[in-house]
């Protein structure tokens, strides 16, 4: 099971700043441990934020993002007291979703 | 740059020959050096706080809570009974009062070497277990990590204040100041080495002078930090055990009296400082 994330989201103006921090390991794929032996790739593939049952974030994510990544980004439409969900799924089909209330 | 230039200039000498022309074309880099020297600083400090938003360490923090709070060991108790220094559970503010020196234990004491006291005597981990692993490496984390994470970020924006009023706490210092200026190892370093003169530095990073009070403070209340490059949190010991073995000293090891002496030393000097700790650092 993966650590939960750090989910702050506030308004900014008439937009909602969301601000991201994952727990993931992020292993390209590249590299190779002591023995020689390759290391397997394990990393977020997709991420989605949800706001009111409306998807407001779809991106596909690749080994090059860093080790506990940090995502931010704005959307129009959302207000202090709602919600929005964030999820992610890695090339493991391991899996995490995590929510945060949009403060003033 | 102007390093390659100067050392071109001196190699050139030797044989006599090109002389002058390789002289000024050092000069010019030399100028030049320093301007980009100047903006690469800049631009760290511009990346520093670019950065600085999403620090990690947050993660850490979250996790070392849990941990600080799970019931583990074979009394299946949680850490939160333990005497950080300001009474038992205690985690607000501890971090700017240590090392000290605490009775229980007739030592003094850092936060890492508190932690281990706390879970040999509360949960009853031998005190090998606790001191097994703490620094995480690729392929294993480190709950020590963790926790020291929670425990200093509880501290953030108190001012250090370490006491020397208990004479094991002086004595402490002492050993510390001592240790900072001996030379020793192959290469006849010392801390004070890299560490006791302004403006130096190691490729780019800005060496501090942790003999003026400034510098001090400023380094001492940024660790423990999440190092990008490691992607992870170091505590304070993992950067003494790194300065060691950068210097080709024997291993420093974790929680001894070595450590904490130089821990006291570094931190007292650093008293007045503000804690914005866990950091993040390149």
């Amino acid at each position: 099971m993966a650590d939960p994330m750090k989910i702050r989201a506030a308004m900014l103006g008439d937009k909602v700043e969301v601000k991201v921090l994952m727990s993931h390991i992020m292993e390209t794929g590249q590299r190779k441990d002591a023995k020689g032996a390759s290391i397997p790739a394990h990393f977020i593939q997709n991420v989605t934020a949800v706001h009111n049952g409306k998807t407001v974030l779809s991106a596909q994510w690749g080994p090059a993002v860093s080790t506990n990544p940090f995502l931010s980004f704005r959307f129009k439409g959302g207000k202090a007291g709602e919600k929005v969900a964030i999820t992610w799924t890695d090339n493991k089909g391991d899996k995490r979703t995590d929510e945060a209330t949009i403060s003033a | 740059m102007e390093r390659a230039a100067v050392v071109r200039a001196d190699n050139k000498d030797k044989g006599g020959n090109m002389l002058k022309p390789y002289l000024v074309a050092a000069v010019l880099l030399a100028t030049a050096g320093a301007a980009n020297a100047q903006n690469t600083q800049q631009e760290i400090e511009r990346y520093r706080q670019m950065i600085a938003d999403g620090n990690p360490a947050e993660l850490y923090e979250a996790k070392g809570e849990g941990i600080w709070k799970q019931k583990r060991g074979p009394k299946q108790v949680s850490l939160e009974q333990c005497d950080l220094g300001l009474g038992a559970g205690v985690v607000k503010g501890v971090y700017a009062q240590l090392p000290r020196y605490f009775k229980d234990a007739d030592r003094v004491m850092d936060l890492e070497t508190r932690l281990v006291h706390c879970m040999v005597s509360l949960q009853g981990i031998s005190e090998a277990d606790a001191k097994r692993n703490p620094f995480s490496t690729a392929d294993r984390t480190s709950d020590m990590e963790s926790l020291v994470s929670f425990v200093t970020a509880e501290s953030k924006g108190v001012k250090m204040n370490v006491s020397l009023s208990h004479q094991k706490e002086r004595e402490m210092y002492q050993l510390g100041e001592k240790m900072f200026y001996f030379r020793g190892g192959p290469y006849d370093f010392s801390c004070a080495t890299c560490h006791g003169e302004d403006a130096k530095r190691i490729r780019l990073q800005d060496l501090p002078n942790l003999t003026n009070a400034k510098d001090a403070q400023r380094a001492y209340t940024t660790w423990p930090a999440y190092r990008v490059s490691q992607s992870t949190v170091r505590t304070f010991q993992w950067r003494l055990f790194d300065c060691f073995r950068q210097q080709r000293f024997p291993a420093l090891e974790f929680t001894s009296d070595a450590s904490v002496a130089l821990t006291t030393f570094l931190a007292k000097n650093a008293n007045g400082g503000t804690l914005a700790a866990p950091a993040l650092k390149r």
